[in-house]
């Protein structure tokens, strides 16, 4: 049960970096891809109608992890006390300056809320990738599966950790290069002409980056967390998650010019990069820096049999659910996104 | 750790409250707004869609600050309460995992084919999301009551040999005959602020002279509907939610009425301020027997005060348990005269001509709000010292390893955010009532969500 479980929530969390990154991707390009009023509001009507519902797979996510796996729950969320705060606060941001952006024209208004809505993205992305950072690394947790870390003490995944240090930072600048990548291409896919002309461009020049970034973190993460080493080499099946991640990558620079393939490329580098994360670390959920016998796993952290398999019921009906609204949502919404004079809005 | 627990228990406190001013909108509205849209498809009249256009509008700022500030609700369970959390999510993991996999899904999906959708929906496709927005709202509140009654009155549940609770039976959770009276109460309260949030600025556009045909309208689903709902909110909902409160918490019921001495034929209190260092209550209006009756249904019932009990067992917010609670009754009493007369003059053809009741339904507005934020303080400062009633304190419940200064920091940090996301909220609304229902022609429909 715990494995059927480990594997559930961490597609759901893929799902949700998957869909809600392009939006995060789009918040941070919107102020370098788009040139005018006009244009920056045709980036923002292309996730103005998904992102809350993409948001809506991060709180399904969380509330699955509370509910299969609590003690989980309880040390990751008490532990990352502070940049989980900051996340809500950010998320908080993100939210409010796409909703309210577009109830006034004034341009002090809009600039305003593009600021907001570029450094709440782009943070989040960041914060984003650290946190991955941090559960790969490991984290102090005591004999009563619970920790604390600072934000930072002396940058460095050794001695006492705190959240950021040069390998969890590497890890979010990581993530917010292929978030911004991922971002870009949906706005090349859902645009045309100049902007996305230039959405275009801004993914090549970042892509780049992103194949940098990959190699560093998959050396660093390597030589960091022995376990991830010793998981593939006693289940080599595993090697297909990284594979899909490279094959992703390199699908996204071939595929440019198809912006629909590219764009799936990126969502296949995304969910591989983060299989692949998934699968070295189980069974952990949570590391233990300190003691690997204090490790969380899948298999002490999760809550008791009887509630695990009800869940599994009601889970799937709702994952059924789930992907049908989420599908007859992006249908509707199908198609480029242009302005035309009488639709306000974005 | 002592003060962090107080810090962890404020900043609780501050967001909920904070959070709840949208759900009790977006719920209450969304049941109005299906109505407005079935009369609207029965009569083809156009007048409808643009008044539903117009309260979509509020719905949708209203929906998106609640999005905002709910998140934070579910994630302090982890961050605040992990010791709680480590022992309950066997249990309340259910409820808060299914809130998120059913009704987040269909609210959040169909509210954006319900506001950006109408052209290509259809006169019925668009009713019917309508009617999905409204029922995945009220799902929510359901699974959401659920969680909190299952805080009040545990139920369906196993010990586990660390001490952690699970699971045993899955329609006990969802069947606790504690939500079956919270669920109702809790929902009508939101429908109240539903329709006086119509009522009221109906009543505004009346008075103003501005948009008048939309302003009678407004005023008499508000009126009716709300009439309706302020008679279910007092009988039968709050009396059963009451008698369960009688029957299983009595040490609650007695802090809610400023009782300390147990009595046969005990009095209701409808003034007073509680003295609990000399446990009597100060300047007291009280009916006699009547708390006898309402509680027991028979004048002469011995009620138990405060003295019954341990002092460690008392509620340790016994005044503002009290307040909050006579706050809430107080309240929902005015609310039912004010919706009666107003209905007795819609009635009787009159209500648009009598400015002094407008004038009553405008200025309404912010009191249901209070109510409802009263209940629940009253529900959860009537809860301590329990956080799972009989089982688990609330001192045992928060993180160990959070610091006191830690939770001081996020806490000022949402007071700063909140206090900002308040203003903008105010002033969005503010431009729809402004901009009015008679500029929600379709294409512009586009711009709320």
């Amino acid at each position: 049960m715990g494995t059927v479980w480990f594997c559930l929530i961490a597609l759901m969390l893929t799902v949700y970096v998957a869909l809600d990154g392009f939006d995060l991707g789009a918040g941070i390009a919107h102020l370098f891809v788009a040139q005018n009023e006009t244009e920056r509001r045709v980036v923002l009507r292309t996730i103005g109608p998904v992102w809350d519902g993409n948001e809506v797979w991060l709180i399904a996510a969380g509330g699955t992890l509370y509910f299969a796996f609590p003690p989980l729950y309880a040390a990751s969320f008490s532990g990352f006390y502070l940049p989980l705060m900051m996340v809500l606060w950010l998320l908080i941001l993100r939210g409010i300056s796409l909703e309210f952006r577009r109830h006034v024209t004034a341009s002090l208004w809009t600039s305003f809320w593009s600021g907001v809505l570029f450094v709440a993205s782009l943070l989040l992305a960041v914060f984003y990738g650290a946190a991955l950072g941090n559960v790969v690394r490991g984290v102090p947790l005591n004999a009563q599966g619970q920790f604390f870390e600072a934000l930072w003490t002396n940058f460095r995944p050794a001695g006492e950790k705190g959240i950021l240090d040069w390998y969890t930072i590497l890890a979010g600048v990581a993530a917010l290069v292929a978030l911004t990548l991922h971002g870009s291409l949906w706005v090349a896919l859902k645009t045309e002409n100049e902007l996305h002309e230039r959405a275009r461009k801004f993914a090549a020049k970042l892509w780049w980056a992103v194949a940098v970034a990959t190699v560093s973190i998959t050396w660093a993460s390597f030589e960091l967390q022995p376990h991830l080493h010793a998981s593939y080499v006693a289940r080599p099946w595993g090697y297909i998650f990284p594979a899909i991640a490279v094959a992703g990558l390199v699908g996204v620079i071939v595929f440019l010019k198809q912006e629909r393939r590219a764009f799936r490329a990126s969502c296949a580098y995304v969910a591989g990069m983060l299989g692949s994360v998934a699968f070295g670390l189980y069974p952990d959920v949570l590391p233990a820096s300190t003691n690997p016998a204090l490790s969380l796993t899948a298999h002490n952290a999760k809550a008791p049999d009887y509630g695990l398999k009800i869940g599994l019921i009601w889970w799937i009906i709702g994952i059924i659910l789930a992907t049908i609204y989420s599908v007859t949502v992006y249908r509707r919404f199908a198609g480029k996104v242009s302005v035309s004079p009488e639709e306000e809005g974005y | 750790m002592q003060s962090a627990l107080v810090v962890d228990r404020l900043q609780f406190a501050f967001t909920v409250m904070f959070h709840y001013i949208f759900p009790q909108v977006t719920m209450g509205l969304a049941l109005l707004i299906v109505i407005l849209k079935t009369i609207a498809l029965r009569t083809g009249d156009e007048h409808y869609n643009r008044a539903a256009r117009f309260w979509a509008k509020i719905f949708g700022i209203s929906f998106a600050a609640g999005v905002v500030t709910g998140i934070p609700m579910e994630f302090q369970f982890g961050t605040n309460w992990s010791e709680f959390s480590k022992l309950a999510g066997g249990v309340i993991g259910q409820t808060l995992a299914m809130e998120g996999m059913f009704s987040f899904f269909l609210e959040s999906s169909f509210l954006g084919l319900f506001l950006f959708g109408e052209k290509r929906l259809g006169r019925v496709g668009h009713w019917f999301s309508a009617v999905m927005v409204f029922a995945g709202a009220w799902l929510s509140g359901y699974f959401i009551v659920a969680t909190d009654a299952w805080m009040q009155h545990p139920v369906a549940y196993s010990l586990g040999a660390s001490g952690a609770f699970g699971l045993k039976s899955f329609w006990g959770l969802l069947g606790n005959r504690w939500t079956l009276w919270q669920y109702p109460h809790t929902m009508i309260g939101a429908v109240q602020t539903g329709c006086f949030v119509m009522a009221a600025i109906g009543a505004f556009y009346i008075l103003s002279q501005r948009h008048a045909d939309y302003g009678r309208t407004f005023v008499r689903v508000g009126v009716i509907v709300g009439v309706i709902a302020a008679i279910l909110q007092l009988y039968p909902t709050g009396d059963g939610q009451g008698a369960m409160i009688a029957r299983y918490q009595p040490v609650t019921l007695a802090a809610m009425e400023g009782l300390f001495h147990t009595e046969r034929g005990a009095p209701l209190a409808i003034l007073g301020q509680p003295d609990v260092a000399n446990q009597r209550l100060d300047n007291p209006l009280t009916i006699p027997r009547a708390l006898s009756f309402l509680t027991y249904r028979a004048w002469t019932a011995k009620v138990k005060g405060l003295d019954q009990f341990p002092r460690d067992a008392w509620p340790d917010q016994i005044e503002l348990v009290y307040f909050s609670y006579h706050i809430m009754v107080g309240l929902g009493t005015m609310f039912i005269a004010i919706f009666v007369m107003a209905a007795f003059l819609l009635w009787r053809g009159t209500l648009y001509r009598h400015r002094w009741m407008l004038w009553i339904i405008m200025l309404a507005l912010p009191f249901p709000f209070i109510a409802n934020t009263a209940g629940w303080i009253t529900a959860e400062t009537g809860r301590q010292p329990w956080l799972i009633y009989g089982m688990l304190r609330t001192s045992a419940g928060p993180s160990p390893l959070v610091s006191t200064g830690s939770a001081w920091f996020t806490l000022l940090g949402f007071m700063g955010l909140y206090t900002v996301l308040g203003i903008l909220y105010l002033f969005l609304v503010y431009r729809e009532i402004e901009r009015g229902p008679e500029d929600g022609a379709l294409t512009s429909s586009a711009v709320a969500s």
